[in-house]
């Protein structure tokens, strides 16, 4: 089993994982291999219905591998009986687009709610609530409720209710999918930060823009099959289509598992090509 | 902090779903008052039953000082007569009838008097004395009562010779049939109780599927996500199975204390306190219900 010597460093292994909803449909996930290590920062890029929710739902254990096995943290999540299930979730933290707080909830109640439904005691919470709040940047607006806040706002609480119990694995499923470019960056500096402290992110996107300026690696899934995973990239693969097989990755000493190569006909990546024209110069 | 929050969130829940806990509460309080109803029945009869029912079947009641019957003008029964019924009692020609026999005394009538009546205005009038000795034979064949009848009525000191059973079996029966109907009606009510926490649940499980989906991904347990629903059918419950432990306490102290006992005073009644044993047997069978039905309930529509 390859890799298996190194199960601290990697985060997250998928080993030939294979994801069927409907037998008569195509797969969801189509034999995918993919390493995510430890402190990484990755970006899950592809059209809606490629397959990136699917591969956060794996991770979570939300939905079982039709074949093939996922790794987190070293462990084979089939293998980890229902009642450790929640203690897979403390260690994975997630981030959703449409937020998710609770509505009745001020700021601060909604991100203790995370810590005391694992049994947190009160003073531990008191001391590490506003802690995390900081760190998002919302300082002073602890005893708010969700709609006085902004969406940007928002999503830093949701943010901050996902690494409270300081988890190794953040994923975010489109968590600037609803808001403004410039509020999206200040997302991207605060999960930029929370990645800086230690801990793996991996976040699902369409957002080109933000992918351009992080130039974080992109995994980029096309109906269920990775196309692309390049180090420091773009939204955009700079490589032309044809090349896509060679599977260029800057760390050349670092070399991910071999993707299967895509049967389909190559074609210029993304929809908007306006939307690329003004990449180089960003 | 734990306990803390688990009350919270039940303190929440059955807040929001204050007409459905109502609804739970009232079905439970119904069902559990009928199935309380079928027990004081049971209570009843062997309140009535006494200290022989189930040990002999006919009483030969010696004369004592008011005998009034025609055999007793001659007095109380006299220690010969008691000997000669015994005798009599052991003669081949009966002996082959009876199992058994006991002789119960003055003192022993007394005091199986009193535990019967415990709750009866009477006991406090009446004395030793008032009382028939008597013996206390258990048949073979409960059907050769009329042996003993022959046998012992025109004897010297005897009273009157009892079938005991013939006079209580047919309104035992009544009030068997009566606490079968009870059940019945329990057993369709528990049914709709069960139907009821069931929905509860799910409303109260699909209100607050925010809540439980946040907790179920920062990595609540099981028990913290489940409980809270669980306590909130099992508190419902409770409370049901609470009034109607007060009610069957209602009606032994105001319907059967207060005025069947003064209408038929020479019917021993059981007393309030009695009731009062069926109460935890009512809460464990409310608990039961609430408890299976809403952890079914939770099985299929709280996913964790």
């Amino acid at each position: 089993m390859p890799g298996s010597c190194r199960v601290y460093r990697v985060m997250i292994r998928f080993e030939n994982v294979t994801k069927v909803y409907d037998q008569k449909a195509r797969p969801a996930l189509d034999s995918v291999n993919l390493e995510i290590d430890r402190g990484e920062f990755a970006f899950l890029v592809g059209a809606s219905g490629s397959g990136k929710s699917t591969f956060l739902r794996l991770v979570l254990k939300e939905d079982r591998a039709s074949s093939g096995a996922v790794y987190v943290a070293g462990q084979n999540v089939a293998k980890i009986s229902s009642w450790r299930v929640p203690r897979l979730r403390r260690g994975i933290g997630v981030v959703f687009q449409d937020f998710r707080l609770l509505p009745q909830k001020t700021v601060f109640a909604n991100v203790a709610f995370a810590m005391q439904v694992i049994g947190r005691s009160r003073s531990v919470i008191r001391e590490t609530v506003p802690e995390v709040l900081k760190t998002v940047g919302l300082e002073g607006k602890e005893n708010r409720l969700p709609h006085e806040l902004s969406g940007g706002e928002q999503q830093r609480v949701a943010i901050a209710r996902a690494v409270v119990n300081r988890p190794g694995i953040l994923l975010a499923d489109e968590p600037t999918g609803n808001l403004d470019p410039t509020t999206s960056m200040g997302i991207m500096a605060v999960l930029d930060k929370i990645n800086q402290n230690g801990t793996t992110v991996v976040m699902a996107t369409h957002d080109d823009d933000i992918v351009n300026e992080m130039r974080r690696r992109v995994v980029e899934l096309r109906n269920g099959v990775v196309i692309r995973d390049e180090a420091k990239a773009l939204y955009t693969s700079m490589i032309p289509a044809v090349g896509q097989a060679r599977r260029a990755r800057d760390a050349g000493d670092n070399p991910r598992p071999a993707q299967p190569e895509s049967p389909r006909p190559a074609q210029p990546e993304g929809t908007g090509s306006a939307l690329h024209a003004g990449e180089g110069q960003r | 902090m734990r306990l803390a929050f688990i009350l919270g969130e039940i303190g929440s829940g059955l807040r929001r779903n204050l007409s459905m806990v109502v609804s739970v509460i009232l079905v439970t309080f119904v069902s559990l008052t009928f199935v309380g109803a079928a027990g004081m029945l049971q209570l009843q009869i062997n309140q009535m039953k006494g200290y022989w029912y189930d040990k002999v079947q006919v009483a030969v009641f010696l004369c004592s000082d008011g005998s009034t019957a025609p055999g007793c003008a001659a007095g109380p029964a006299t220690p010969e007569q008691q000997e000669n019924l015994r005798k009599l009692l052991q003669s081949p020609a009966v002996a082959q009838y009876v199992n058994d026999f006991q002789f119960e005394s003055k003192q022993d009538a007394y005091k199986h008097f009193k535990d019967q009546f415990s709750n009866a205005p009477i006991v406090d009038s009446v004395t030793p004395d008032q009382l028939p000795a008597s013996f206390r034979i258990n048949l073979k064949d409960p059907e050769k009562y009329e042996v003993i009848s022959e046998n012992f009525s025109s004897q010297a000191g005897v009273e009157s010779v009892i079938d005991q059973r013939q006079l209580l079996e047919r309104l035992f029966s009544a009030m068997n049939a009566a606490s079968l109907v009870a059940v019945s009606v329990a057993g369709v009510m528990i049914v709709c109780a069960i139907l009821l926490i069931a929905t509860t649940i799910r409303l109260s499980a699909f209100s607050r599927r925010r809540e439980t989906g946040i907790m179920r991904l920062v990595g609540a347990s099981k028990t913290v996500i489940q409980l809270p629903f669980i306590l909130e059918g099992v508190i419902a419950a409770v409370i049901g199975a609470a009034l109607a432990s007060g009610t069957l306490w209602a009606v032994a102290h105001f319907f059967l204390g207060e005025v069947l006992a003064k209408q038929y005073p020479d019917t021993a009644f059981i007393s309030p306190a009695q009731t009062l044993l069926l109460a935890p047997a009512l809460v464990g069978l409310g608990v039961l219900l609430a408890g299976t039905s809403s952890l079914l309930t939770l099985r299929r529509y709280l996913r964790v």
